[in-house]
Parts: C-alpha cells; sequence; structure tokens
C-alpha cells in the first residue's frame, strides 16, 4: 500500500465480517454464497458415495461392501445429488447472485422470503444427512411402493420429510424469481431484451411452483403411510402402487427440466460472451424454454411404459416426449450457428459450454431411443437409462453450472482464478466423464439392469472402464476445487468486466456493492449486442493498486 | 421524486408502493397456485381410489356425521365473509374495524377445528382411525347403499380404511392450513395494536385474506367429495 | 462389419429382437449423424472464426427465419418417424397371440416362481420349447419386480395386488438372462436366474416330469435341492451379506430371539420357521422371510429338515 492507492473500495463481502452478518443477511448475493457452500457440501458427499459403489463395480461379485451397503449408497447418491444439489444448483446459486444485478434491481423482491429459503432448505438437507447417518435408506431415489412405504426397513421417514421440506425452499425461490422478474426489471428492460439466463429462470421457477407441491404430497403420503401403517399405496390394504409412480413422476420428470433449463441459461450467456455474438434465434431460444416448461408437464407416463400403464396412454406419452425433444434440438442448432462469425476465444468457460453442446446432444438424442416405447421397454431399468441421465445431469447441467461458476468467478469474489489450471481442469473432466458413462450406453443395451450390486461377468470389462473414467472424472474436479480455493486468497483482482461481456451484471465493479449498483440502471439496447464499445471499455486501471 | 416513496412501510429495493404492492401480490397468487397443485395431488389420489372402489367409498362415506360437516360449511364461509369485512376495515383504515373482524375470524375458525375435533374423537371413538388399529364390522343390512356381502368387493374392510386414510389426511392437512390462517391473524392484529396499518398499507391483511378465502376454497370442494361420497 | 455390432448387442433369441435391433441402429445411426454434425460444426467454427485480436468486433448475428423453420421441421419429422416406427413395434410386443401358451410368474424378495400349465414349476429358471408363443402372466406377492430377459427385448413389471402380461416367442435354443429389474430391495441383484430354450420334444418331455428323479434322492439331497430352488439359499448363507442366520451348525444348538427368550432348534421350531416365519425371530435379524406355507408339502418340509439337520453333523 502506499499513499497513491484508491481508498479500499466497500462491496457486499466486506461490508460486515461478523458470523451472524452471513447467516442474517438479506443481500441476495450472500444467500447465493451461502447456497454455494450448502450444495458443494452435497456435492461432495454424493461424489464420496458414487466413487465408493464404482469401486465395488469393478468385480462381479461382493467385495469389500454387503448388498445392504450397495443400496444404501446408490440411494444416497441419488439422493444427495438430485434433490440437495441438482435442483438447487444454478437456480439457488448463480440465479440468487445474478438475478437482481442482470435485472438492474437491488434485490429479489422477498429478501426475507430468500433468506428463509436458504433455511428451510439447509434444515431439509440435515433431516436428509440424518437419514444417511442414522443408517441410510435403501428405497433408491425414486422411492417406489409399497417397497418404501412399507417394506424397507431404513429411515425412509427422515429422508421423505428432508425432501419434502427442501422442496419448500425451492418453491420459495421459484415464487421469488417469478415476482421479480414480473415486477422489479430496471427502466427500459423490456421482455425481450432479457438475458436468457433470465428467460431460463422464468421458465425453471413456473416448473418448480407447479410441479414441487406434487412430490411434496405424494413424498409425505409415504411418510404418513409408513408412520401410521395406513396403506395408501399398499395393495394389501387396497392401495395402488402404480399410482405412486404417477404422482412421482409428475413431479420429477419435470424436475429434468428444472435441473436443465438454467444450465441451457448460463450456456447462453457464455456462448455470446465469448463469441462475442448476439445468441442466434434470439426469440426462438427464450420462448423455447417455456415451450419445454410446458411440455415437460405432460411426458411423466414415458417412465411407465413396462408399468402395466395402458398402451394407448403409453402412445401419448411417447409422441409428447418426442415433442419435447424438439425445443431441445432448436436450441443446440441456435448455440451452434451463434458461433458462426464470431470471435472465438477459448477461455475456460468457454470450453465448459461446448462440452455442453456435445455431452448434452448425445444426452437428448440418447432420450429419443426412451421415448420409443419399443426400445424402451429393453432398455428400461438398465444401464442405457443410467447413462442417459448422466450425460444430461451431468455432462449438461454440472458442465453449465461449474461453467457458470467460473464466468461469474470473478464477479462474485472480485478474483481471477488460474486460467492454465482452468482449461485442465475443464478437459479433465470431459474426458473422464465419457470414459465413466459412455461404456454404460453399451452395458445397458447388453441388458446390465441398473442398481445391480452381483452382476454376471461378461459385463465386468465395461464396468471396470467406468469406474477408470470416474477416478478421472473425479481428479477434474479436485483439481479445480484446487486452483479456485487458491484463487480466493492469491487470485488477481478482477475489473467490472473481465471477460468483456454484456449485461448489467457486468456493469458494476467486482464484487458489487451491497446495492448492486452505485447508480440506477437504464437499459435502451438489445440483449446481446456486442457491437456497442462501452463493452471493450479498458477497466484494468480500476483494480490497480488494490 | 413521488411523495410515497418516503413511506416508512417501503422496503429500500422497491422504487414504489404500488410495486411492492403488486409484487406481494403476484407472490401471493403464485404461493396460492403451488397450494392447488398441492391438494390437486391429494385429490387426484382420492378420485382414483373413489372411481375404483364406489361402494366401499360411499359405505365409508355415510359414517362421516352430515350434521357436522354442513354445519361447518356454513360456519367457515361465515368466516370469509369476516375477513372480507376485515379487509375493508383495512382499507379504510378503521383499526378498531380490522381487530373486531380479525377476531371474530379467529372465533370462527376456532368454532369449525373444535367441530373437527369432536368428528375426529367420534371416528376414532368407532375404531375408525387407520392403521393397526381400525376395527370395521361391515353391516351390509342397514346401508343405504346398494352394496351386498355378496357384491362386495374382496377387499371391502381394507377399502374403506383407505377412505378413511385420505379422510383424516385430507381434513388434517386443511385444518392445518386454518391453524397457521389462525396464527397470522394473530400476527396481524398485533401489528393493527402497535398501529402498522394505514389506509396506505394493508398488504398483510389483504393477502392473509387471500390465504383464507383459499382455505375456504379447499373445504367447499372437501365438503361435497369426503361428506356428500354416497347421497349423489 | 455384422460380428462388431453383435458384440454391442445381447443375443436376439426372441422374434422380435431384431426388429427392436434395426430400430435401435436406426436411431444410433440419426444420434451419431446429429453429433458428428454438431460436433464438427463446432470445431470448425472454433477454429475459423477464433479470436485474432482483442479488438475484434465480429458483424453482428442475423436471424434467419428459413433456418429456425428448417431445423423445426427437419427434427420433427424424423421423431414423427422415430415414434410411428417404435410405437408399432410395440403395439406387436404388447399382444399376444391368442393361441400363446400360458405361464404363471410370481415374484417375491428375491425368486421368481414360474408355474408351468403342465403342473410343474421351477424356481429361478424358465425352461420354454424354441418355437411356439408364450405368455407370462405375472403377480407378485410383495414389492414391484420386473420381469426382464436381454435376449429377448421383453420387459414387464410385476406388481403386486394385479396381474401383467408380457409374451415372447423364442427362436434360438439355449439358455439366456432373466433379470430383476426393477430394484426390489437388499438382495434385488440375486433375483436373477436363466431362461432355458429346449427343443419341444424335450420341453414336453421336461413338464412330463420325466427327467426328474426326486424319488431316487435321499431326504437330505431332496431336501438341498428344494433349499436351491427355493431361493432360500440367497438369505441364508453368509456370502450373501446374511439376510437370514446361516443354518450350519444350528440344528440341535440355543436360539436367542429377539423377544431375549431361547429356544432350542428341533424339528418343531424349523418347521414352524419355514411355514409362520414370523413367530419367532432370531436376535440381531430384521422380520423379512416370506412363509412357504401352502408352496411346500409336509414331505418336502421333511427334506428340508432333513437337510438342515445334515449341516449340523459334518
Amino acid at each position: 500500500m502506499n499513499d497513491t492507492s484508491p481508498p479500499k473500495r466497500t462491496h457486499y463481502l466486506n461490508a460486515q465480517h461478523t458470523v451472524g452478518s452471513w447467516l442474517f443477511t438479506l443481500d441476495h448475493k450472500r444467500i447465493g454464497l451461502l447456497y454455494l457452500a450448502t450444495i458443494l457440501l452435497f456435492f461432495l458427499l454424493g461424489g464420496i458415495a458414487a466413487m465408493l459403489f464404482r469401486v465395488e463395480l469393478m468385480t462381479p461379485d461382493p467385495t469389500y461392501m454387503e448388498s445392504e451397503t450397495y443400496n444404501r449408497l446408490f440411494t444416497m447418491h441419488g439422493i444427495t445429488m438430485i434433490f440437495f444439489f441438482l435442483i438447487p444448483s444454478i437456480p439457488a446459486v448463480l440465479g440468487n447472485f445474478l438475478l437482481p444485478l442482470m435485472l438492474g434491481t437491488k434485490d429479489l423482491a422477498f429478501p426475507r422470503l430468500n433468506l428463509a429459503s436458504w433455511y428451510v432448505f439447509t434444515f431439509g438437507g440435515l433431516l436428509g444427512l440424518g437419514s444417511i447417518i442414522f443408517g441410510g435408506v435403501d428405497t433408491g431415489w425414486t422411492f417406489y411402493t409399497p417397497y418404501s412405504s412399507t417394506y424397507a426397513n431404513s429411515n425412509v421417514i427422515l429422508a421423505a420429510l428432508g425432501i419434502f421440506i427442501a422442496g419448500f425452499g425451492s418453491i420459495m425461490t421459484g415464487i421469488n424469481f417469478i415476482v421479480t422478474i414480473h415486477k422489479m426489471r430496471a427502466p427500459g428492460l423490456t421482455w425481450f431484451r432479457l438475458p436468457l439466463f433470465i428467460w431460463a429462470h422464468y421458465a425453471t421457477s413456473i416448473i418448480i411452483v407447479l410441479g414441487t407441491p406434487v412430490i411434496a404430497i405424494t413424498i409425505l403420503l409415504v411418510a404418513i403411510e409408513r408412520l401410521f401403517q395406513i396403506g395408501i399405496f399398499d395393495p394389501a390394504l387396497g392401495g395402488d402402487p402404480v399410482l405412486f409412480q404417477h404422482l412421482f413422476w409428475f413431479y420429477s420428470h419435470p424436475a429434468v427440466y428444472i435441473m436443465i433449463l438454467p444450465g441451457m441459461g448460463v450456456i447462453s450467456e457464455i456462448i455470446a460472451c465469448f463469441s462475442r455474438k448476439r445468441i442466434f434465434g434470439y426469440k426462438v431460444v427464450a420462448l423455447s424454454s417455456l415451450a419445454i416448461a410446458i411440455l415437460g408437464f405432460f411426458v411423466w407416463g414415458h417412465h411407465m411404459f413396462v408399468s402395466s400403464q395402458s398402451m394407448y396412454a403409453g402412445m401419448i406419452f411417447s409422441i409428447l416426449s418426442f415433442l419435447v425433444a424438439i425445443p431441445s434440438a432448436i436450441k443446440v442448432f441456435n448455440w451452434t450457428a451463434t458461433l458462426y462469425g464470431g470471435a472465438i476465444k477459448l477461455d475456460t468457460p468457454m470450453l465448459y459450454a461446448l462440452g455442453f453442446i456435445g455431452l448434452f446432444t448425445v444426452g437428448g438424442l440418447t432420450g429419443l431411443f426412451l421415448a420409443s416405447m419399443a426400445i424402451n421397454v429393453h432398455v428400461h431399468d438398465t444401464y442405457f437409462v443410467v447413462a442417459h441421465f448422466h450425460y444430461v445431469m451431468v455432462g449438461g447441467m454440472v458442465m453449465a453450472f461449474f461453467g457458470g461458476l467460473h464466468f461469474w468467478w470473478p464477479k462474485m469474489t472480485g478474483r481471477h482464478f488460474s486460467e492454465l489450471f482452468g482449461r485442465i481442469g475443464a478437459v479433465t473432466i470431459f474426458i473422464g466423464f465419457n470414459l465413466t458413462f459412455f461404456p454404460q450406453f453399451i452395458v445397458g443395451y447388453l441388458g446390465m439392469p441398473r442398481r445391480y450390486h452381483v452382476y454376471p461377468e461378461e459385463f465386468q470389462f465395461l464396468q471396470v472402464m467406468s469406474t477408470g473414467g470416474s477416478a478421472v472424472l473425479a481428479l477434474g474436479y479436485l483439481v479445480m476445487a484446487g486452483y479456485l480455493l487458491h484463487s480466493l486468497v492469491l487470485g488477481k483482482k478482477a475489473s467490472s468486466n473481465p471477460w468483456r461481456a454484456v449485461g448489467l451484471e457486468w456493469t458494476t465493479p467486482s464484487p458489487p456493492p451491497t446495492e448492486n449498483f452505485t447508480t440506477e440502471p437504464y437499459v435502451d439496447y438489445e440483449a446481446y449486442d456486442y457491437t456497442r464499445e462501452e463493452v471493450y471499455r479498458d477497466d484494468a486501471d480500476e483494480v490497480k493498486g488494490a | 421524486m413521488a411523495a410515497d416513496q418516503h413511506s416508512p412501510h417501503l422496503a429500500h429495493h422497491f422504487d414504489s408502493m404500488e410495486q411492492q404492492q403488486e409484487s406481494s401480490s403476484l407472490g401471493m397468487w403464485l404461493f396460492l397456485a403451488q397450494e392447488v397443485m398441492f391438494f390437486g395431488g391429494l385429490f387426484v389420489a382420492y378420485a382414483v381410489y373413489r372411481f375404483k372402489y364406489p361402494e366401499a367409498f360411499a359405505v365409508a362415506s355415510s359414517h362421516l356425521s352430515l350434521g357436522w360437516g354442513a354445519f361447518n360449511t356454513v360456519v367457515l364461509i361465515c368466516s370469509s365473509l369476516t375477513m372480507a369485512l376485515a379487509v375493508r376495515a383495512g382499507q379504510l383504515g378503521d383499526k378498531r374495524g380490522i381487530i373486531r373482524y380479525l377476531l371474530a375470524t379467529i372465533f370462527l375458525a376456532s368454532v369449525f377445528l373444535g367441530v373437527k375435533g369432536v368428528e375426529y374423537t367420534e371416528k376414532y371413538n368407532d375404531g375408525l382411525m387407520p392403521g393397526p388399529a381400525f376395527e370395521y364390522t361391515p353391516d351390509f343390512d342397514r346401508y343405504t347403499v346398494p352394496v351386498t356381502a355378496e357384491t362386495a368387493p374382496p377387499n371391502f374392510v381394507g377399502n374403506v380404511q383407505l377412505f378413511f386414510s385420505f379422510y383424516f389426511v385430507m381434513t388434517g392437512l386443511h385444518a392445518l392450513h386454518m391453524v397457521i390462517g389462525i396464527g397470522l391473524m394473530i400476527w396481524l392484529i398485533v401489528k393493527a395494536l402497535r398501529d402498522r396499518f394505514s389506509k396506505e398499507y394493508f398488504t398483510p391483511i389483504e393477502m392473509t385474506g387471500l390465504y383464507w378465502h383459499f382455505v375456504d376454497i379447499v373445504w367447499i370442494f372437501l365438503f361435497p367429495l369426503v361428506y356428500l361420497v354416497w347421497r349423489h | 462389419m455384422m460380428n462388431l455390432l453383435a458384440s454391442f448387442i445381447p443375443a436376439q433369441a426372441s422374434h422380435f429382437a431384431a426388429d427392436i435391433d434395426r430400430l435401435y441402429f436406426f436411431l444410433i445411426g440419426v444420434s451419431m449423424f446429429f453429433t458428428i454434425l454438431i460436433g464438427m460444426l463446432v470445431i470448425y467454427f472454433v477454429i475459423r472464426f477464433r479470436r485474432r485480436s482483442d479488438d475484434e468486433r465480429p458483424a453482428p448475428t442475423k436471424d434467419i427465419v428459413a433456418l429456425e423453420i428448417g431445423w423445426t421441421i427437419i427434427p420433427l419429422v424424423l421423431v414423427i418417424i422415430m415414434f410411428v416406427w417404435g410405437a408399432a413395434l410395440f403395439y406387436k410386443q404388447w399382444r399376444p397371440p391368442a393361441d400363446a401358451m400360458e405361464i404363471l410368474v410370481t415374484g417375491k424378495k428375491w425368486m421368481w416362481k414360474m408355474q408351468h400349465p403342465s403342473g410343474r414349476s421351477e424356481i429361478n429358471d424358465l425352461t420354454v420349447p424354441v418355437g411356439r408363443p408364450i405368455r407370462l402372466t405375472m403377480t407378485s406377492e410383495d414389492v414391484i419386480h420386473s420381469f426382464f430377459v436381454p435376449a429377448f427385448r421383453t420387459k414387464a413389471d410385476v406388481v403386486p395386488g394385479r396381474y401383467t402380461s408380457s409374451w415372447f416367442l423364442p427362436t434360438e435354443k439355449g439358455s439366456f438372462h432373466l433379470f430383476c429389474a426393477e430394484y426390489c430391495g437388499a438382495e434385488h441383484s440375486l433375483m436373477k436366474g436363466w431362461v432355458h430354450v429346449v427343443s419341444e420334444e424335450e420341453y414336453e418331455a421336461w413338464a412330463r416330469g420325466d427327467d426328474t428323479d426326486v424319488a431316487m434322492l435321499t431326504p437330505v439331497e431332496a431336501g438341498q435341492r428344494l433349499f436351491n430352488e427355493l431361493g432360500c439359499v440367497v438369505c441364508h448363507n453368509p456370502a450373501s451379506g446374511a439376510m437370514g442366520p446361516h443354518l450350519a451348525g444350528l440344528f440341535g444348538s440355543e436360539v436367542r430371539l429377539n423377544t431375549g427368550r431361547s429356544v432350542i432348534a428341533d424339528e418343531e421350531y424349523i418347521r414352524e420357521s419355514i411355514l409362520e416365519p414370523m413367530a419367532k425371530i432370531t436376535e440381531g435379524y430384521q422380520p423379512i422371510m416370506p412363509t412357504y406355507k401352502g408352496q411346500v408339502s409336509e414331505t418336502q418340509v421333511m427334506h428340508l429338515i432333513a437337510y438342515i439337520r445334515s449341516l449340523s453333523e459334518e
């Protein structure tokens, strides 16, 4: 420090330092970081569970764990990853942080509700964690009845309550987002000037608000059924176990779109920035998010083609499932077309975005196999399904989440991460991911059912490959954890707009002040207008001497 | 800058009272939309079983007290009226009116819950509480529903129990919503006593009103669904 | 080429296996075309339009409506073809021919029981004649299972409280995997067996019971065979994670129950444990054993007891 350096700037991170200032904060940016810390913990837990059973699966016979342990591990992996990592990941972390910044407002419409949502979610997460610590759950994340409601000897009630409660955290976030997008846009920021990230979150929030209550009541019924030994889904008492599947998938299929739509929003932002182009077919991409959200509510029956559902119902669900692929395909084509004629730079976030396009394309196309009834009969509940949804969830959503985290890292923390290690990490993750999950398509079509602890020897080669890949994938994540943590302390300071990106969030300093903007933003340009010279303003002197 | 921007009720992140009011209102409607889906899931499950086991559900429903159900329906509709009057008093800035009508609403809600308690106790004493203690012997001669020992489905008693499972879950969740509503009204009364409301600012009363009418409407669906099955 | 492809698909042993694989390869073709197309375009654009200087300002994006319409219509046509093709095949899979032979299948944790028209039954094995359509009528005694034969490309959930069905026409002789595909608890992955496709004559002989020599077996041998066939071995086996107590050395010993009491494991106790497993639960084990009442004759119970006693005599 010397006398010529500017006075230390106050921003949302250093405005207050007490623990209480974090735990009782109403600032959407701090709440976003609270969510980040929480869900990364669950990501770590779910990942450890996955590594443990992947090692076990290297041999066809039980090696170092019993079936009961194996079943608890894959259930733990599913529940933590889906309910406590994927569903909140982009909306609750990046959405929370960025929505008000992108809309040019000071906060979400209901800051107290936002903080409450984190507490509710965390409480639900702790119950879920408790169910694991006190002996685990062995039903699979799908909680199929009557196994879950009558037969399982594990902590189903605790896990169900955890999911039930965490669901209300989601609903609170969803309501907050919709209201904020409707009512709090900066002057001049019309609907079709909104970043696609916002459109994606709008569509996601609609699904959250309309879908989550249905899983809430369903899972509550399972808990009540177990607790009072009544037979809502138990055929011995006149209940119908297949009804549970209808109610479960009515939420849990749209939940896939809760997970992937925000990821698509992130990808649109990154691709526009690193090719310096407005997204090709902006309106089509924006509206396709809504199309996915609406169509997504009418395809749940494709999880039930072999469940004894009527053939004619199956046909309707099949054609609708095929149709929901169209808006996704449109998005992929539009992103690719955006690259045409751009000025493309392959920085770390862009590597994640391009990885997303490739992996999501595979994940989406293999979804067509599952929408096709005849093939679904063969591959249903096999590793083919496991591979498909990991391509969408991990290849799609997790890639997008980490892409977005890298893209907005300088904004959130005010620091740059190491670009070199960033690229190494992204490539390692891409390779490890494919090694892990591509063999699972093959082993699935060959007929290996999912959730198998002991399996015939002919599948061993592909299973070993998959485990090898998962080690590479884990290594990639560890590299990332390493350089991101390093950057928090020793990273180079970031200016307001280090990537030269368009968007209101880049017009305020990094990290932003508590009130987000020093002057009230006014928007008189289209989204992703990379022809504006302000975007390319050299802001390097902002951080000099700091 | 407009004068209302200095209203003490305007949160710092809103530009105007209108924006704040509209946001609350939209938020509340979205909340009610998710409530509709929550009860909707339950009603769908109920409807599925109702069509699967029409006789058992009709018989089981005939064991409910129609008189108490109808009485409670009237009580709840009256409570919606007093709630609407409380909102009206809020619009007029009439503090005493707010408190008076909210107390009336709480009174009616308590009557409703009391009656519910009486009904639950009756069912409990009759052994109609689902679970291991459920005890029910069909008496086919006394049913007004056309079902005999010969035509009854194989798991008749189990299906009767299924009805009561839904009866308790649905009315129980509804009652839980009412208890939450009473809590909200007590909070409103405390705020009113501290003079927090005015003609310009009575959003919480309006929102609680919306919530209360929703709870009322759920009952309007519940009543024919569970009490009137056998009389259609 | 076909040999290479064949290593990525299971044996084609039913009349619609090849049909389904054809659709599968069509879908793979479409998927590969689009994946490679997108991949190549992305790589080409990334190289061709790489940022040459930090000041580069590309020309603004121009939306082309024709392209948007094009890449909506083309996938739409493709998915409609896929839908019609897949639904037509499914329709065939769904409706068994009227002359199909019916075999009753019961699933329970964690075994399959098959009952043939001749009255013979099997556990975890299904013997069927080649070239004759077979219809399975299935139900479950406890949770949902799923009857999956990859070589036949058939799968159907087996649901408690209702009957589901599945049919196939075996075209190849041999033994093929039978899996439970719906997660059903601790030993889900052991709930598997084999489908044996044999010639018509072999099947007829088998169904009449010509190949059985139960009468020639000693009670211990008969009991051992039953012990395996009924699936007792799945749980009462220290290697499987010991869902049930290990039975070696059990006979004549003192067993502590979860009530705190102890009993001597004599014939009466073992008989009761087979027919009414919930009556006495050994300390440290869950009450999960299904009853075998009505499934084993008194003679068979005696065989089982003889076998269990022999385990303590070695």
